[in-house]
């Protein structure tokens, strides 16, 4: 196991750097609220529905790192990979709500689904009406007849990018939560480890792998995958995980789908783009259409190294979300 | 009989003092089945949960517990910091305005912690979490009927422990080791292993006293 060399002070002190910084990179177009631990726009713009999403840290860019316009108008950000309390939600939703309602947009964790909705409650009890989409998007976490349990991977880019759109494009809170939906019930990944990250405070590694271990579908916190095997070369894992999001995802000759090959913290784009191309070889067989490929780092897991791959399945009107502009530290899209 | 409202303020303290001091042990256990931070969650609400309570008057004991509870919901966040804040704060409410503190009112607080946990996460005995230990606790308190405090939690304290042994037979139904399945037998549920510190930390603070 090597070992982790990080650029950082005192990691007790590295989410509230690192959020420090990060608000600093927006150039006045984002500001900290309730202690540093939330990240709100400061250009919302008036009466709209308001789009909160949230999680833990050292995961950048996801999830403050999609704080602007045409995503989200705010995050709460947790300790590191830990969910955020509630208490830094609601400040979040009082801070961002415009009269319209809050849409929580977060990732499927036991940890997230209790601090958030102990933060629905406080929203209630101040009268501001919430609606929560909680992005299930990974394969490997749970069969298909408990979407409900799968956690949320890098299908948070997409959930986020629809959620923003529809904010835009929609008037009340039900419209923007049933888009948002909708959306994140086309999406499916899968990932694959190749080396762990390590959590700040203790240097330790999130989990062990061997040298030459890879683990298809570990999580992005280390959680086990489906298979663990021997390190291979790229074509014959691209093969494996394809014929996965298949198996779950049907996917017929002439459909679009958006493609989105996610670094999992220390992968490079040389590998990403060498798994795009077969990736494509694979699709187009199939005679799929990629309306969209997004590689690149979304949903990280400090220095672990691995990737995903993300298909959302398009008609219309979410191709037309993933269409609209979008302005984000960690993602933008020219309208 | 009972503890103060004062001499509660004390064990709370004490519980928090533990926890802290248990941080590398809990992340060593949350390595084995979950993504290795739970010590550090815990630290940060309990270290939250003494400010909350260090050189303040309280009106009751049940504000004692609740301010400890509001001290982890503010800032430990993660599963850790929405389940133990709700063992604090629900407890609190259930012990209310009592101005001491008995063996049945904390057994039927904790009977409502059970409860509430169970709410708000949606997770069953056997499942593999901390009410694996909290709910025998609990169970073997209420067993003791008007015991002394000392006495009633050094039985609760036991049966915490054995209650994280159990979770070593179990496999995950809910949170990160959830995936693991049966990989994640023979290891201890780590807020099991958290809720064991707390009622070790109230045995061995009140040792001696009844």
């Amino acid at each position: 196991m090597y070992a982790p060399k990080k650029i950082v002070n005192d990691p007790r002190n590295v989410v509230d750097e690192l959020l420090e910084g990060m608000t600093l990179a927006g150039d006045g177009r984002l500001k900290q609220i309730s202690g540093g631990r939330g990240i709100i726009r400061t250009d919302l713009p008036p009466d709209r529905v308001a789009v909160l999403i949230g999680g833990g840290s050292g995961h950048e860019p996801v999830f403050h790192g999609f704080v602007g316009p045409g995503m989200g108008d705010g995050a709460a950000c947790g300790n590191i990979f830990a969910a955020p309390a509630p208490n830094i939600v609601f400040d979040v939703a009082q801070a961002i709500h415009r009269g319209r309602g809050v849409l929580f947009v977060y990732g499927n964790y036991a940890g997230d689904i209790m601090n958030f909705d102990m933060a629905a409650e406080l929203c209630e009890e101040d009268g501001i009406a919430v609606q929560t989409v909680r992005v299930w998007d990974d394969i490997t976490s749970a069969p298909p007849s408990e979407m409900d349990k799968r956690r949320g991977i890098a299908g948070d880019l997409l959930v986020i990018k629809v959620a923003g759109a529809a904010a835009r494009t929609f008037g009340t809170l039900e419209e923007v939560a049933a888009a948002t939906a909708r959306g994140r019930d086309a999406i499916r990944s899968i990932g694959v480890a190749v080396r762990a990250g390590s959590i700040p405070e203790t240097g330790h590694p999130t989990f062990d792998l061997g040298d030459d271990e890879i683990e298809i579908g570990m999580g992005a916190h280390g959680e086990p995958g489906v298979e663990r095997t021997k390190l291979m070369p790229a074509d014959p894992l691209v093969d494996n995980m394809m014929e996965r999001l298949f198996a779950d995802l049907p996917l017929a000759k002439g459909d679009k789908v958006c493609l989105v090959l996610n670094d999992l913290g220390s992968t490079t784009m040389m590998e990403l783009y060498i798994v795009n191309r077969r990736v494509r070889q694979i699709l187009d067989a199939r005679g799929i259409e990629v309306y969209r490929t997004e590689a690149g780092r979304f949903v990280a897991c400090q220095e672990m190294a691995g990737f995903s791959i993300t298909l959302m399945k398009l008609d219309e009107e979410l191709a037309g979300y993933l269409d609209q502009p979008a302005d984000t530290l960690g993602y933008r899209r020219l309208g | 009989m009972g503890l103060s409202v004062e001499d509660t303020r004390a064990l709370l303290i004490a519980v928090a003092d533990s926890v802290v001091a248990a941080k590398d042990m809990l992340t060593e256990a949350d390595s084995a089945i979950g993504d290795g931070d739970h010590g550090i969650g815990m630290a940060v609400g309990f270290e939250a949960a003494k400010k909350e309570i260090e050189g303040k008057d309280f009106a009751d004991v049940g504000a004692v517990w609740k301010a400890a509870g509001m001290g982890i919901m503010k800032t430990s966040g993660g599963a850790c910091g929405a389940v133990f804040s709700t063992l604090f704060r629900s407890a609190g409410k259930s012990l209310g305005a009592a101005d001491t503190l008995e063996t049945p009112a904390l057994a039927a607080a904790l009977a409502e912690a059970v409860d509430a946990i169970k709410a708000r996460g949606g997770a069953n005995l056997g499942d593999k979490t901390m009410l694996d230990a909290l709910a025998p606790a609990a169970d073997a308190l209420a067993a003791q009927g008007d015991a002394p405090l000392p006495a009633a939690l050094a039985a609760a304290a036991a049966a915490a422990e054995a209650g994280v042994e159990a979770t070593k037979q179990m496999v995950a139904k809910t949170g990160k080791a959830r995936p693991l399945g049966e990989r994640s037998l023979g290891h201890a549920d780590p807020g099991a292993v958290s809720t064991a510190v707390i009622f070790r930390a109230m045995r061995d603070h009140l040792a001696g006293q009844g």
